[in-house]
C-alpha cells in the first residue's frame, strides 16, 4: 500500500425521491487517497459538488465504525462492496488501488426499501418487523442477578452469533428475491435460543414472519447470497431455524388467548 | 383447517409445501428409476415388473393420486412464489454480482418448465400412447422401439439432464425449507443432493443410451 492517490470514475445512482425514475450520473475523482474510507471518498466528492453549487449525493451513515448498520450501498453489484465481512464505512479505498477504477454505486433495491433520495433508502420495514415481536417481555425494576439463569456456553455463543446482525439490509439487497429472511431469522433466533425468549417464542415467529411478508419482502429460495454479503457473517442456518420454528408454531400453537387489554 | 391456510399464506409455508411435495416427487423419481432397471434383466423381467405394478390397483391408484396431488401443488406453489419474489424487486440492479449462487439454483424455473414439458411428453408417449411407438400388450417392446428413435431419445436425455440440475438445488433446498438443519449433519445435505442427482441422472440416461447402442434389444 502506498500513499499515492489514484484516479477513479464513479457512476452514482441519483434519484430525487421515491416517485422519481432515477438515473446514473458520472463523476470523475482525480485524487482518491487510499487511506480514505468509501464514505470519506463520497464526502470528498460531495464537498466538490457543494462548491460547484450542485446537489450533494445523499447516503446513510452514522457510526462509521462498522457497528450501527446505517450505511450501505451496492458497489459494483455487491452490497457493501468487494471486501467480505465489511460495512461500506469500513471499506477503504486501498481495496481499489489496483482497480477497478470505474465503480457503479446503487441503492439497496427492494420494493420494501423505497428510495428516499439517491442512495438513501427507507428501512423502516425492519423496525416494523422488530415491533411485531422482536422483543421479550420482562419485569421492570432492578436488574436481575446475572447468574441466576444458567445458559450453556455453546447456546450463549450461538445466540450472540445471531445477535451480531446490525440490521443494515445487505441481505435484502443481495437476495435475488429481496427477501429479509436472514435479518428476520437472526432476530427470531437470538431471542428464541435463550430462556428469556421462550414465553413468546411461538407468537414471535408467527408475528414477525407475517410482518416480513406484509412488508413486501420476497421468500427464501436458498441461494445463500445473503450470507455471503452479510458484513457480520450471519449464517443461513438461522433461516432453517426460523422455518422450523414457524412450522412448529403453526402446527402446535394453542390459539391466541385473548388479552385483557 | 384455518391454521393450515394461514401457514400456506406465508412465504415460508408455501416454500414448505414446495419442499414436502418435492420429497414425494424425489421418492417417486428414485423408485421409477430403480423399477426401470429391470430392463437390463431382459424382456420378461421388465414386463413382469410392469404387470406387478398393476396387480394391486389400490396401491397403483394410491401412488397415482399422491402424484396427481403433489405435481400440481409443487408447480402451482413454486410459480406463485416466483411471481411474489419477482414483485419484491420491481427495479432491477444495473449491475449485480452473484457471489455464491450455483448455476442450477439460478436455472430452477427453467429446468422446472423443461421438466413439465418433458413430463407431458413422457405421459403422452408411454402412458397414453399418443406419441411414438406404443404396444400396450408389451411395455418392453414400447420401451425399446421408443428409444430406437433418436428424436425420442434426445427428448429423454434433455428431460433427464434438466431433472438432474433441478434436483441438485432442490434436494439441498428442501432440507433448508423444512428447517432440517443441524451443524453435525448439514454437510451431508449437500452430499446427498450431489449423490441423488448424479445417480438419478446417470441411471435414467443409461436407458436410452443402452437401447441406442444395442445393449438392450
Amino acid at each position: 500500500m502506498s500513499d499515492k492517490t489514484f484516479k477513479m470514475t464513479l457512476h452514482v445512482w441519483r434519484q430525487n425521491g421515491p416517485k422519481d425514475t432515477g438515473r446514473f450520473e458520472r463523476y470523475e475523482c482525480p485524487e482518491v487517497n487510499p487511506h480514505m474510507s468509501f464514505l470519506e471518498m463520497l464526502d470528498d466528492l460531495n464537498e466538490r459538488l457543494i462548491e460547484e453549487g450542485k446537489e450533494p449525493i445523499s447516503f446513510d451513515h452514522d457510526c462509521r465504525e462498522g457497528i450501527c448498520g446505517a450505511c450501505g450501498m451496492v458497489i459494483n453489484g455487491v452490497p457493501h462492496g468487494p471486501q467480505r465481512l465489511t460495512t461500506t464505512c469500513q471499506l477503504h479505498m486501498r481495496q481499489f488501488e489496483k482497480g477497478p477504477y470505474e465503480v457503479w454505486i446503487e441503492p439497496f433495491r427492494a420494493a420494501a426499501f423505497p428510495v428516499i433520495k439517491d442512495l438513501a433508502v427507507d428501512r423502516g420495514a425492519f423496525d416494523r418487523i422488530i415491533s411485531a415481536g422482536g422483543y421479550i417481555s420482562v419485569r421492570t425494576g432492578s436488574a436481575p442477578e446475572a447468574n441466576d439463569q444458567l445458559i450453556p456456553k455453546k447456546i450463549a455463543d450461538r445466540a450472540m452469533d445471531a445477535a451480531e446482525c446490525i440490521g443494515c439490509g445487505a441481505c435484502v439487497a443481495a437476495c435475488p428475491n429481496a427477501s429479509a429472511s436472514l435479518f428476520t431469522s437472526a432476530k427470531i433466533t437470538h431471542l428464541g435460543l435463550l430462556p428469556q425468549g421462550q414465553p413468546e417464542r411461538q407468537d414471535r415467529v408467527r408475528k414477525m414472519v407475517a410482518q416480513h411478508d406484509a412488508e413486501g419482502f420476497g421468500g427464501c429460495t436458498n441461494h445463500r447470497e445473503c450470507e455471503a454479503a452479510c458484513p457480520k457473517g450471519i449464517s443461513v442456518d438461522f433461516i432453517a431455524q426460523m422455518n422450523r420454528d414457524l412450522l412448529k408454531a403453526m402446527i402446535t400453537a394453542k390459539d391466541d388467548v385473548p388479552s385483557r387489554d | 383447517m384455518e391454521r393450515a391456510l394461514t401457514l400456506y399464506q406465508t412465504t415460508i409455508g408455501k416454500k414448505a409445501v414446495v419442499a414436502l411435495t418435492g420429497v414425494i416427487l424425489v421418492g417417486f423419481v428414485v423408485g421409477h428409476m430403480l423399477g426401470n432397471m429391470n430392463a437390463y434383466a431382459g424382456e420378461e423381467a421388465f414386463n413382469g415388473y410392469a404387470a406387478a405394478l398393476r396387480e394391486v390397483p389400490a396401491l397403483l391408484w394410491g401412488a397415482r393420486l399422491l402424484l396427481l396431488i403433489a405435481f400440481p401443488l409443487h408447480i402451482y406453489t413454486a410459480i406463485s412464489l416466483a411471481r411474489l419474489n419477482r414483485s419484491a424487486r420491481p427495479q432491477r440492479y444495473a449491475r449485480k454480482v452473484d457471489l455464491v449462487t450455483s448455476q442450477p439454483a439460478k436455472w430452477m424455473p427453467y429446468t422446472g418448465l423443461i421438466l413439465l414439458a418433458y413430463l407431458l411428453f413422457h405421459l403422452a408417449h408411454l402412458t397414453f400412447g399418443w406419441a411414438g411407438p406404443f404396444n400396450p400388450e408389451n411395455p418392453f417392446d414400447t420401451f425399446v422401439r421408443g428409444f430406437q428413435d433418436p428424436a425420442i431419445s434426445a427428448a429423454y436425455i434433455v428431460g433427464n439432464l434438466a431433472l438432474g440440475l433441478h434436483l441438485f438445488h432442490g434436494v439441498w433446498s428442501m432440507f433448508q425449507s423444512l428447517g432440517a438443519s443441524h451443524p453435525k449433519y448439514d454437510r451431508f445435505r449437500t452430499d446427498l443432493a450431489v449423490f441423488l442427482s448424479a445417480i438419478i441422472t446417470v441411471g435414467n440416461l443409461s436407458f436410452p443410451i443402452a437401447v441406442m447402442f444395442g445393449f438392450i434389444q
